[in-house]
C-alpha cells in the first residue's frame, strides 16, 4: 500500500540524490544508458517528427518532397492546409474537433464526478451490500468495454438515443477503474479520525465531504480525470458503431473516414494533406494537457498498483 | 480485481470503529448509498443491463422468414465451431504472445534505465517515450499506415541509404509484425510510466544490502528491482492482455491502407462489427461479443491466478 502515498512530490529529494550518487554509475554505462534512451527516443518520436514535417506540405509535397519524408518541403503550406480545412466541407473538421471536445469533457468529467462520489462511499462508509457491489465492480474492471459496444448500440436504437451526442456521452460516464482508484487513493489519504473530528464539530456528512476530503483528494482527481478525458477522446469503437450523423462524428472517426475515402476515391475525394494536417491539430490539445499537467499523473498512474 | 481486493479488505480496523455501532452511527453508513447511487445507476444502465441484453439476444435468431426464435446456446455452439471466429481468437492469441513481450520488455528496459538515471536529458527522455500514450489510437494508426505506406513514408529512402529494397510493411506476410509494432509504440511508454513510478516505491536501502554482496547493478536489476515490482507488473500484463484479446481499432484502421492484408474479420471484434453493421446479424453479434467477452474474462482471470505468487496475492 506504500505506493498509493507516494505522490510525486514525496519520495524525490535526498533519498535519490545519495542513491544516484552511490550507485556511482561508471563514465562508460552513463553513456550507454544514455545512447539506449536516444534510440529509444528516436523510435517513439520519429512518427511524431514525420507528422509534423508532412503538416506543412501540400499533397504534392507529401508525394514527391523535395526533403523527403522527414524534412520540410520547399513550399510551406501550413497555413493553405489550415485554410483547407475551413473550407473543405465547410469547415466540417472543426465541427468534428468541437464534438471531440464536447464528448471528452463531458464524459470525462462526467465519469469523473461519479467516481470520486462513487470510490469515497465505498472506502468511508460501511453499508449494506457494499461488499458484493464492489466485487461486481472489479469483475467489471475486466470486462471488455468493446464487448458491450454492439448490445449498447441495440439499447440505445431502442429509446432513440442512436445518431445523438448522449449514446457517445451516457456510455462514457461508466468508468469502474476510476472507481476503484479512488477507493483505494481515499482509503489512503483519508483517515477515519479526520472524518470524525469534522462530525464532532459538527459538519454534516456532506458538507465533510466537501471541505475536508476533497480538497485531500485532488492528486487522485486529476490522474482520473485525465484518464477518462483520454479514454473518451481515443474512443473509436463506440462513436463509430453509434453515429452515423457526419455533424456528430468526433475527430478520430472522421479523420478516419477521409482516409478510407481518400484510399478509395478519385483524386477529387484525395484529401491527403487535410488528413495529416488534421491529424497534427488533433493530437496538440492532449500532449499540451499531458506536459503541463506532469506533476500530477507521473505519480497518479501507478495508482494501480499495489504492493 | 482480485488482485487489489486483497489490501482493501486486509486494512485493519480504525479504533474508531471497534466502539458498538449505535444507530446514529448505523444511519450514517447509509450516507455510502447515496454516494454510490449515481455511479449505480449507470454502472446498470451501461454494464448489466447491456450485458444481460446481449446475452439475451445471443439466445435468439431472428430471420426474416421465421421472425425471431429462442434458440438457447446454438448461437455460441455456432460461435466456438465457426472457423472464422475461432481464427480470429487463435490470431489476437497470436498477437498477446508477441506483443505483449514486446511492449514488456521495451517498457521495463527502459523503466529500469531511467531509474538509474536522473540527469536532465532522461527526464526528457521519459517525456519523449510517454508522448504516444496522448495520441488517439486512430491517428497513431493512421500515422504507420502514412509511414508504412510505399507511397508517403521514409521506409524506401531509409533502406536506399543501405543500398537494399524496401519491404512492403503492408503486405500479406508483413501486416502482422506491423501491427505489432504500432500496438507497441503506442502503448509502451505508458507501461513504462507505471513500472517506472513503482520502481521509484522502493525503499533504496534495499540496494545497498546487495551492493554489499557484491551485486552488480544488472544483477540488482533483475533479481532486486524486478521481483519487487512484480504487482505493478502483472497489472501492466493484465491492461496489455484485456487490451489485445480486444484488438480492433488499428486492423480497422490499417484495413483502409493495406488493401487485402486484413480482411474484414481478423480479429473477434471486427468480425462481430461487420456482422452487426455490414449483414445485420445482431443476435449472432451478440454471441460473438458474449463469447469474446467470457474468453478475456476467463483469460484475465487464469492469468492472475497463474501470476498470484509473483504478485504476492493469494
Amino acid at each position: 500500500m506504500a505506493l498509493v502515498t507516494s505522490t510525486p512530490a514525496a519520495p524525490d529529494g535526498d533519498v535519490r540524490r545519495t542513491r544516484a550518487v552511490r550507485a556511482g554509475r561508471t563514465g562508460g554505462r552513463r553513456i550507454g544508458s544514455h545512447i539506449f534512451l536516444l534510440v529509444l527516443v528516436i523510435y517513439f518520436i520519429t512518427p511524431l517528427w514525420w507528422l509534423t514535417v508532412a503538416s506543412t506540405k501540400d499533397t504534392a509535397g507529401l508525394f514527391t518532397g523535395s526533403g523527403g519524408p522527414l524534412w520540410f518541403d520547399d513550399s510551406f503550406s501550413l497555413f493553405d492546409n489550415i485554410a483547407g480545412l475551413f473550407q473543405h466541407q465547410d469547415g466540417i473538421y472543426w465541427r468534428w474537433l468541437g464534438n471531440s471536445f464536447l464528448y471528452a469533457i463531458s464524459g470525462g468529467v462526467g465519469a469523473t464526478i461519479l467516481s470520486v462520489l462513487a470510490g469515497y462511499g465505498f472506502a468511508k462508509y460501511r453499508f449494506r451490500g457494499r461488499n458484493a457491489f464492489f466485487a461486481l465492480l472489479l469483475g467489471a474492471v475486466m470486462v471488455p468495454m468493446t464487448a458491450l459496444v454492439i448490445p449498447t448500440f441495440v439499447l440505445l436504437s431502442e429509446i432513440g438515443l442512436i445518431n445523438t451526442i448522449w449514446a457517445v456521452i451516457l456510455p462514457s460516464l461508466l468508468s469502474p477503474f476510476g472507481v476503484y482508484l479512488m477507493r483505494v487513493y481515499t482509503q489512503e489519504a483519508i483517515a477515519d479520525e479526520l472524518l470524525d473530528a469534522a462530525r464532532v464539530d459538527g459538519a454534516g456528512e456532506l458538507r465533510t465531504f466537501f471541505q475536508v476530503s476533497l480538497p485531500l483528494l485532488r492528486p487522485a482527481i486529476v490522474t482520473v480525470l485525465l484518464l477518462s478525458v483520454v479514454g473518451t477522446w481515443n474512443n473509436f469503437f463506440l462513436p463509430l458503431a453509434v453515429l452515423s450523423d457526419p455533424l456528430l462524428l468526433p475527430v478520430t472517426v472522421g479523420l478516419n473516414n477521409w482516409q478510407a475515402l481518400s484510399n478509395a476515391g478519385a483524386g477529387g475525394e484525395q484529401v491527403w494533406n487535410l488528413i495529416v494536417t488534421g491529424a497534427f491539430i488533433s493530437i496538440l490539445p492532449l500532449i499540451i494537457a499531458f506536459l503541463s499537467l506532469q506533476k500530477y499523473w507521473q505519480g497518479g498512474l501507478s495508482l494501480g498498483s499495489l504492493k | 480485481m482480485a488482485t487489489t481486493i486483497a489490501p482493501v479488505t486486509a486494512r485493519p480496523p480504525s479504533p474508531t470503529r471497534k466502539t458498538r455501532p449505535d444507530l446514529k452511527d448505523r444511519r450514517r453508513q447509509r450516507w455510502g448509498w447515496l454516494f454510490v447511487a449515481p455511479f449505480a445507476v449507470v454502472f446498470l444502465a451501461f454494464l448489466i443491463l447491456p450485458l444481460l441484453y446481449a446475452f439475451q439476444m445471443s439466445l435468439m435468431t431472428s430471420t426474416l422468414a421465421t421472425g425471431t426464435n429462442f434458440v438457447w446456446f446454438d448461437n455460441y455452439a455456432k460461435a466456438f465451431t465457426d472457423p472464422i471466429f475461432l481464427g480470429g481468437l487463435l490470431r489476437v492469441g497470436r498477437f498477446a504472445l508477441i506483443m505483449i513481450p514486446a511492449q514488456m520488455l521495451v517498457a521495463l528496459a527502459a523503466a529500469l534505465v531511467l531509474d538509474n538515471l536522473s540527469t536532465w536529458a532522461s527526464k526528457f527522455s521519459r517525456l519523449l517515450i510517454f508522448v504516444p500514450y496522448a495520441i488517439p489510437v486512430v491517428i497513431g494508426a493512421l500515422m504507420w499506415g502514412f509511414l508504412y505506406s510505399p507511397r508517403f513514408g521514409p521506409a524506401g529512402d531509409l533502406f536506399g541509404l543501405l543500398g537494399l529494397d524496401s519491404p512492403d510493411f503492408l503486405a500479406q506476410s508483413s501486416i502482422f509484425a506491423s501491427l505489432v509494432n504500432i500496438v507497441t509504440w503506442q502503448w509502451a511508454g505508458y507501461y513504462m510510466i507505471i513500472i517506472y513510478a513503482a520502481l521509484r516505491g522502493i525503499d533504496p536501502g534495499i540496494y545497498e544490502a546487495a551492493v554489499l554482496d557484491g551485486a552488480s547493478s544488472l544483477q540488482i536489476a533483475l533479481r532486486v528491482k524486478v521481483p519487487m515490482i512484480a504487482s505493478s507488473m502483472v497489472m501492466v500484463l493484465i491492461f496489455a492482455l484485456i487490451g489485445t484479446l480486444q484488438f480492433f481499432t488499428e486492423p480497422q484502421v490499417l484495413r483502409a491502407v493495406a488493401q487485402g492484408a486484413i480482411p474484414v474479420s481478423y480479429t473477434p471484434n471486427m468480425y462481430a462489427y461487420s456482422l452487426a453493421f455490414s449483414y445485420s446479424q445482431f443476435n449472432y453479434a451478440s454471441a460473438i461479443s458474449f463469447a469474446l467477452g467470457i474468453v478475456v474474462f476467463i483469460g484475465s482471470y487464469f492469468f492472475l491466478f497463474l501470476t498470484r505468487k509473483q504478485s504476492g496475492l493469494k
